[in-house]
């Protein structure tokens, strides 16, 4: 197995609605990532700190564009922006 | 040694010395989380101890995570475990071992890897459930098998002396 590393990595909690959002707009958009799955325990989340300053899930990583990002609403307008055909719901305007 | 009654254990069709040890991919629970990762990503990396263990919370895990941590096993190779047993479970077995710095444990909880090697454990007097039957591999990078140590008998324990001759000879 040598597939490549997906750009993006979702730090994510099991059976976590909002993860699962996020996921559905990464298999509706076809984006390959990378599931990490972390504590329940909020204050066990010192990974998703570390890289997100929060230890809120859902929160993705995109090695592609070097964002990190947590909130699903965020990532979701993100994801659109940037890999949907440009009709995505959040105002564009980024280049 | 003992003074019980051990069950022998049908012959396994495991992988030997010189053998390629199957590759797969299941979810590998580390201190912070879990995610899929292939064998062969470790291996790439170099030597890999790979220790198929009873259901975490059987005393046979806690005593051959307890002597593989005491032999200093765990902190001279990259060592990881595989169990039926949930992440959840194994992010306490990692807790209460003391281990959490130097081992990841895969989770196979329906065995397939187990079915792999050749070393399923069908338990008796637990209907439905297989796990895999205690066995140590040590591999090289290139996911050949340097040692391989498979109970014959169970309960059956590696020899943590042997274990650790092996990784001070190839690892």
């Amino acid at each position: 197995m040598t597939v490549d590393e997906p750009a993006i990595t979702l730090y994510r909690l099991q059976a976590c609605p909002f993860c699962e959002r996020v996921v559905h707009v990464l298999d509706e958009l076809d984006i390959a990532y990378e599931s990490r799955f972390v504590e329940p325990m909020h204050s066990d989340r010192n990974v998703v700190k570390r890289i997100s300053g929060k230890r809120t899930v859902p929160a993705i990583v995109d090695d592609e564009t070097g964002v990190t990002m947590s909130e699903s609403a965020n990532i979701v307008d993100y994801l659109r922006d940037t890999y949907g055909d440009g009709s995505g719901a959040a105002e564009g305007g980024a280049a | 040694m003992v003074d019980f009654d051990v069950v022998d254990l049908p012959d396994s069709d495991h992988p030997e010395a010189g053998d390629t040890a199957p590759d797969f991919t299941r979810p590998l629970v580390g201190p912070e989380y879990w995610e899929d990762v292939a064998l062969s990503e470790l291996t790439d990396e170099g030597p890999v101890l790979l220790v198929f263990h009873p259901m975490d919370g059987a005393f046979p895990a806690t005593y051959v995570w307890n002597n593989l941590r005491d032999h200093g096993v765990v902190d001279r190779v990259t060592t990881v475990g595989v169990s039926i047993s949930s992440p959840y479970e194994h992010k306490t077995l990692l807790a209460e071992r003391g281990i959490e710095d130097s081992v990841c444990l895969y989770s196979d909880p329906a065995a397939g890897v187990a079915d792999g090697y050749g070393i399923e454990n069908p338990l008796d007097g637990m209907t439905g459930v297989t796990e895999h039957r205690p066995a140590v591999f040590l591999l090289d990078e290139d996911r050949t098998v340097e040692y391989a140590w498979v109970a014959s008998e169970w309960p059956d324990f590696p020899d943590y002396e042997e274990v650790a001759d092996a990784v001070e000879e190839h690892a």
